[in-house]
């Protein structure tokens, strides 16, 4: 049986062997939607629109992944660690460098066909680094979002510019750091600058022209759906709050959101309120700032919401990739899955939003549980006490993965780790931080000495937190395994379809586990924080496995 | 009888409470504990570096009076730090502080009503590298440039990375400013041989150690059969071995010491 299933596979891979690069057909958003049917293929950030990170493809295994070797590197000639995730296309790999450029690659060798290179503003404003995600693809088009808050559609052949849109304006905040999401004649995209008192949104471009289709605001203007939420202020002047706090609530959009074609919702994550950390200047719970947001993708008009953190006051941003499942636990519900920042992993019916299931990964102290409706019971710490988990989160915005053969959704985890918070008054001034405060202490110990953490040296040791991959039933939320590492993660996980897992971490450690056990097959040690998501493709008859590691991209695969 | 430093900032805090109560001003919106050990040093950096400007009192710019807390944009202890490493429109120049400096000078800003830059006695740093190099007998385990040993973390830049209020907590309290990398650790090998030392780096397969007798291992955790991370420091405490003026002079000397 499973030789009858692959078998059509296999040919169709050599037929596209023999078809020189570039001839294929152009991607469509049939192809898009079916990626599952041509897993040589990475067609979009998290590999499909369910967003599983999880590669069809099975020809390095459990037993020959020991050696796996180096088949090429590509080093960007700008420093600073790479966050992004290629995809390839028929053989073509187009990636982004720093700061907005985009190379194709022969996905075989590394070498380059073109380089796009877009130089973003110089007065651009951008939080935490100059980072891009990764590009979209429709037809014969890339689509990259930019530093500088511009959407770019590049053409696939010659890397020359197509047309180009400005989606907010940069000296306000706003930029884009994550990739676009293609749903049928659309690109999807939202803006980042939580830090600055931005107001966030979700757009649609027409993906011919890039004019603009729709846009929802994620955060309500006065007499909008969820403007209740934003409450007037008390009379007291000691308070800072702000009669129009909305106007610069944040709810920032920097990873990409996921797809159901047949309920035609897209669902987005949204970043923290502004500003992060000082609630008294904003009463209420601050819709839709730490949410998800499900929205008609031909419309825009939100369907329905849940926020994972109202009121927050942690900088626990919602932005980590929504994953999609058929069938939870043989109910027949079709659910979303959602490891977020806040330390809890959720499942929501992804038709209504009805919470199914919430149950805490890691230490979570800033709340207790949950009422009958999903929302969380908090428990503010006191003043000077550390709360779990700490302000980078359980997790981060680094790509989960969900494993259909395995039933394990897998999280990239901080785990011991806590922040002690100190709220203080921020006056928003356009362009400006806009943080209200912060972590005190980045240890959990109160009075300890400030740790500063860079990679190469680890030396915030065990009393701050350590990495780990996280294995979760989703049937109940429970832990099945666990992979420790000693210092902190913020790479992705990918797995395959041999039961193959692939990570890094940020002592540069490129490793496979079983995804079934979690036990340690190989790994390599590629030099520099590996800050990206490991992704998988095909060509001819090899599998590829991609990691970037610094500024380099590798490859690597096991010679037949 | 001199008011005592605590009893002082205290009355000051309550003064300057009741003044920003009267005049409609916000909740207070800084760090309420300010060492001393950091104040005076502040005074010592407000007098090389701001005094020429601002004055003695603090007030020698328009609409800024530092004494009173009335500054033009900032209103937290960060806004303060961003304006002195920026500098303003207006025409004060940025400044490259140390965060020693840093500390200081903002906890000498926030407490100038009530301490006069003048009559702050810093301790002498020439008598602390005498009690550092004698009496404490510090370099038998740390180093300041090429003298001493390797065996305890080197202190050729301790003046610029740690605070004068840390410095000072670190002679009297060593454990509770160890730095957990710092953590004294005894690794036994699969061969049974014992090192003692601590870590320089660790990673989830092995970890670089400097030992008691200054080598360097780089060890694989999977050959180990033993490794303990203490929690202890192996540093004596010098309270009550040093006098308060000694402990001054060994912290100025310490704050001197801004590296290459």
């Amino acid at each position: 049986m499973r030789r009858f299933t692959w078998l059509p596979l296999w040919c169709a891979a050599a037929l596209v062997a023999l078809v020189p690069l570039g001839l294929r057909a152009q991607v469509t958003t049939q192809r898009l939607a079916a990626a599952a049917s041509e897993p040589q293929n990475w067609f979009m950030y998290s590999g499909n629109y369910f967003s599983t990170r999880y590669s069809p493809l099975n020809q390095i295994t459990p037993a020959n992944v020991k050696d796996l070797k180096l088949q090429w590197v590509y080093q960007a000639p700008v420093a600073g660690t790479w966050q992004t995730t290629p995809l390839v296309v028929d053989g073509v790999m187009y990636v982004t460098q720093r700061l907005n450029d985009v190379v194709a690659l022969d996905a075989a060798t590394g070498r380059a066909f073109w380089v796009y290179r877009y130089t973003p503003a110089p007065n651009r404003i951008v939080c935490c680094g100059a980072n891009n995600r990764g590009v979209a693809i429709l037809g014969n088009t890339l689509f990259m979002g930019t530093l500088d808050a511009k959407l770019v559609a590049i053409d696939t052949k010659s890397g020359r510019p197509i047309w180009q849109t400005e989606v907010a304006k940069t000296t306000e905040g706003y930029s884009i750091t994550h990739a676009p999401l293609v749903v049928k004649d659309k690109v999807i995209v939202g803006v980042g600058g939580g830090e600055y008192g931005i107001r966030g949104f979700i757009a649609a471009y027409d993906a011919a022209t890039g004019k603009e289709a729709w846009r929802f605001y994620t955060v309500p203007a006065p007499g909008e759906p969820g403007s209740d939420t934003w409450e007037k202020c008390a009379p007291d002047p000691k308070s800072y709050c702000d009669p129009d706090a909305w106007k610069h609530g944040g709810g920032s959009i920097w990873m990409t959101g996921s797809y159901d074609p047949r309920l035609n919702l897209t669902y987005w994550g949204t970043g923290n309120v502004g500003p992060d950390y000082n609630g008294a200047q904003r009463p209420g719970d601050n819709l839709y700032t730490d949410s998800v947001v499900a929205l008609d993708a031909d419309t825009g008009r939100l369907r329905w919401h849940y926020q994972f953190t109202p009121h927050d006051v942690y900088d626990y941003d919602s932005v980590q990739v929504p994953v999609l499942a058929d069938n939870w636990a043989n109910t027949g519900i079709n659910v979303l899955m959602w490891a977020n920042r806040n330390g809890n992993f959720y499942v929501l019916d992804r038709a209504t939003g009805r919470f199914l299931l919430g149950h805490p990964f890691v230490k979570v102290n800033w709340m207790s549980g949950f009422d009958e409706r999903g929302r969380p019971m908090q428990t503010p710490q006191p003043d000077g006490q550390p709360t779990y988990p700490g302000n980078q989160g359980g997790t981060n915005w680094y790509s989960p993965s969900f494993s259909p053969r395995t039933g394990l959704f897998y999280i990239p985890a901080w785990e011991d780790y806590a922040s002690i918070y100190a709220p203080a008054p921020s006056v928003y001034r356009e362009g400006s931080n806009f943080v209200g405060g912060g972590p005190k202490n980045y240890g959990p110990v109160p009075g300890a000495p400030g740790l500063v953490r860079g990679a190469p040296i680890n030396n915030w040791t065990e009393t701050a937190g350590r990495g780990a991959v996280i294995a979760l039933d989703i049937r109940t939320g429970d832990q099945k395994w666990k992979f420790q590492m000693t210092d902190v993660t913020d790479s992705g996980i990918l797995t395959t379809a041999s039961d193959l897992l692939f990570t890094g971490g940020r002592e540069g450690y490129f490793q496979a586990l079983d995804a079934r056990s979690g036990a340690l097959l190989w790994k390599v040690n590629l030099g520099a924080n590996i800050n990206g998501s490991p992704m998988s493709y095909r060509v001819g008859n090899k599998q590829y496995v991609a990691i970037a590691a610094g500024l380099s991209l590798t490859v690597f695969a096991v010679d037949q | 009888m001199p008011v005592s430093w605590r009893v002082r900032t205290l009355v000051v805090a309550m003064a300057w409470a009741l003044c920003v109560s009267a005049t409609g001003a916000q909740a207070p919106l800084h760090d309420e504990q300010y060492p001393e050990a950091d104040i005076k040093y502040g005074a010592t950096v407000y007098t090389a570096r701001c005094v020429t400007c601002h004055g003695a009192q603090g007030d020698a710019i328009a609409n800024v009076d530092l004494r009173a807390g009335r500054f033009r944009t900032a209103v937290i202890d960060r806004d303060l730090e961003r304006v002195i490493r920026s500098g303003t429109p207006a025409g004060m120049p940025a400044f490259a502080l140390d965060n020693a400096e840093m500390t200081g000078v903002i906890a000498y800003i926030r407490n100038m009503n009530s301490v006069d830059a003048a009559t702050v006695a810093p301790g002498n740093a020439a008598r602390g590298r005498d009690v550092y190099q004698g009496k404490g007998g510090c370099a038998a385990c740390h180093r300041v440039g090429p003298a001493g040993s390797h065996v305890a973390p080197n202190l050729s830049d301790v003046g610029s990375t740690r605070s004068p209020a840390q410095i000072e907590r670190s002679l009297l309290d060593p454990t509770s400013q160890m730095m957990p990398i710092n953590r004294p650790v005894r690794i036994v090998t699969k061969d049974g041989t014992v090192i003692q030392g601590r870590r320089l780096n660790e990673d989830t397969y092995g970890v670089q150690i400097i030992d008691d007798r200054e080598r360097l291992h780089s060890l694989v955790k999977a050959d180990l059969r033993e490794y303990t991370i203490g929690t202890t420091s192996p540093m004596p405490s010098f309270k009550g071995k040093l006098s308060s003026a000694e402990i001054a002079d060994v912290v100025t000397y310490l704050l001197s010491l801004k590296g290459q």
